[in-house]
């Protein structure tokens, strides 16, 4: 049989677009060569414990009944009831330099008290910024590069608060060494600060099945251990995708979410076109570090802290393995849920260099993943109060496991710097959603397949 | 189907667009836009359903048609009038 769109990858964007395929009746099917969903949002069981990758929390908080905050449209356009995803609210995060802290939470007004007391010649300066955010049209499609960096340097007159504004949104969406887009700055700054983080009790897991079945429900056929090979074209209009073991499957349109270079390797993309659109390389380590006591108990009562230890971010690829200077804490523990979770987790998420851990022999991985362990541990314990005595289990990964599983190059979580924003490509017929066509986080993935699904599959 | 089948169908296809909008003070004559907080995803979507449950098929200039509930049924009703009310 013939698909009107086969989709490539069970992630947020791929199951979210392929919800909106099915529910209005076009045969869709969606190829995922690893055996489980998710993608850069998913799950694995280790030693009897149960872990998310990817997810620190889903931005976009929004109480249930304000119609036009982002996660309430998609959640309309899923046809799933906000309730859905039982997201639990952050308790409060912090964003953790030498010489000032800010905190922030799913109230607006904490941030903006944060910065009136501890940069108070620069409030003013602050809600005008705030204002200029609040009006951008930020969905408007079409390409607009401008440094962030750049803005906040001209609205803000001090450096301090420009680098610690910046830091979260560097850390959960730039592709963009030391910077980010200006129109991902607005994007990130709305969904971060603006609305703010929850997450479900379980994790990604309630998440990724809720749409699955929603996805199968209306007729959507899913395969997994079903990677592409090739996609199969004229050199103008994609006719469908060579998988992994040969098969091959014949598509009016193929939507993917396994990234622009990675997809354009898949067509074998004229050398012209592929030299335009270098791969990202920013990737992280995360450990994951499980406690046998509540992190509150021991003073880690913050949700994410987000820290840097130098005058400017240095958030680029690392010379060395790591980058230990800036990064990333997170206690899964921190929300409020109606009941604890079953055990105390840090999760700790640095910068690292992809080539390093790309490149380094077996042996060596596995021998590199133990000297790096305990500096991570080390570097955060520097931030928050010390764990050190309470860790019952770890698991690290890095650049080389992100690579594996979803296959970005360059293990880029954030994808390619250059987004195709109108997720169209050079050939009639192939489309992209997902990170490298550029709404960004869990709400921004489901979102951006959703677009490309409404623009362009569903007529 | 009648215009009173017509409008009930429009008013479930609303109710799914928009679970959490109350529907009952509806005013046929205003457009949607003034009364409901409905975005161009969700004017889509009315489209959609359209077509999901009568296979028609709506020209995009003709969604202008779409604005309110008494211009809608007008539009609709040509369209729909041998057709079985899904109910």
């Amino acid at each position: 049989m013939k698909y009107d769109t086969i989709i490539i990858g069970a992630g947020l964007s791929g199951l979210a677009a392929g919800i909106r395929l099915a529910y209005y009746e076009k045969s869709v099917c969606i190829v995922e060569r690893h055996n489980r969903i998710g993608g850069l949002n998913s799950f694995y069981r280790l030693r009897g414990r149960e872990h998310d990758v990817g997810l620190h929390a889903v931005t976009n908080w929004a109480p249930l009944g304000v119609r036009s905050a982002p996660i309430n449209r998609l959640m309309r356009q899923l046809r799933l009831r906000p309730e859905d995803f039982e997201l639990a609210p952050q308790i409060e995060s912090a964003i953790v330099f030498p010489e000032c802290t800010l905190r922030f939470g799913n109230d607006f007004s904490l941030l903006e008290a944060e910065v009136a007391e501890h940069f108070p010649a620069e409030i003013d300066r602050f809600r005008n910024l705030v204002r200029e955010i609040d009006q951008f049209d930020a969905f408007r499609l079409g390409p607009r590069p401008s440094s962030a960096r750049e803005v906040l340097a001209e609205r803000l007159k001090d450096p301090l608060l420009v680098e610690m504004l910046l830091c979260p949104i560097f850390f959960y969406g730039s592709p963009t060494p030391d910077d980010i887009d200006f129109l991902d700055f607005v994007i990130l700054f709305r969904s971060i600060f603006r609305e703010g983080f929850g997450r479900p009790r379980a994790g990604i897991r309630p998440i990724l099945n809720r749409l699955t079945r929603q996805f199968r429900d209306h007729g959507g056929e899913l395969k997994l251990n079903c990677g592409v090979q090739r996609i199969i074209h004229d050199g103008h209009r994609v006719n469908g995708v060579i998988l992994d073991d040969g098969r091959l499957l014949e598509a009016d349109n193929v939507l993917s979410s396994a990234g622009l270079v990675e997809t354009l390797d898949l067509c074998q993309a004229p050398p012209e076109i592929r030299q335009q659109h270098p791969a990202g390389e920013l990737s992280f380590i995360e450990l994951i570090c499980c406690l046998d006591i509540e992190p509150a108990r021991l003073g880690i009562d913050r949700t994410i802290v987000f820290f840097n230890t130098s005058e400017r971010i240095p958030y680029h690829c690392p010379e060395g393995p790591a980058e230990l200077g800036c990064g990333v804490i997170c206690c899964p523990n921190n929300f409020h849920y109606d009941q604890p979770l079953d055990d105390g987790r840090v999760r700790i998420t640095v910068l690292a260099n992809p080539e390093y851990w790309l490149d380094l022999p077996v042996d060596r991985y596995a021998s590199e993943k133990e000297t790096w362990r305990p500096r991570i541990v080390d570097a955060a314990c520097r931030i928050v109060p010390d764990f050190r005595d309470h860790i019952v289990d770890t698991d690290l990964f890095t650049p080389r496991t992100i690579h594996r599983y979803t296959g970005h190059v360059n293990g880029a979580v954030y994808g390619a710097p250059r987004k195709i924003r109108d997720g169209r490509t050079y050939l009639e017929g192939l489309y992209l959603c997902g990170t490298d066509q550029g709404y960004l986080g869990i709400v921004g993935s489901m979102l951006s397949g959703i677009t490309v699904a409404n623009l362009y599959l569903l007529k | 189907m009648n215009e009173e089948q017509i409008k009930q169908v429009i008013l479930e296809i609303l109710a799914r667009i928009a679970p959490d909008e109350d529907l009952s003070d509806l005013k046929d004559e205003v457009p949607f836009r003034d009364q409901l907080d409905l975005d161009s995803m969700d004017f889509l979507d009315i489209v959609m359903e359209l077509r999901k449950l009568f296979r028609i098929q709506i020209p995009e200039e003709d969604y202008e048609h779409l604005a309110s509930m008494e211009s809608t049924v007008k539009y609709l009703a040509p369209l729909l009038k041998n057709v079985e009310s899904p109910a």
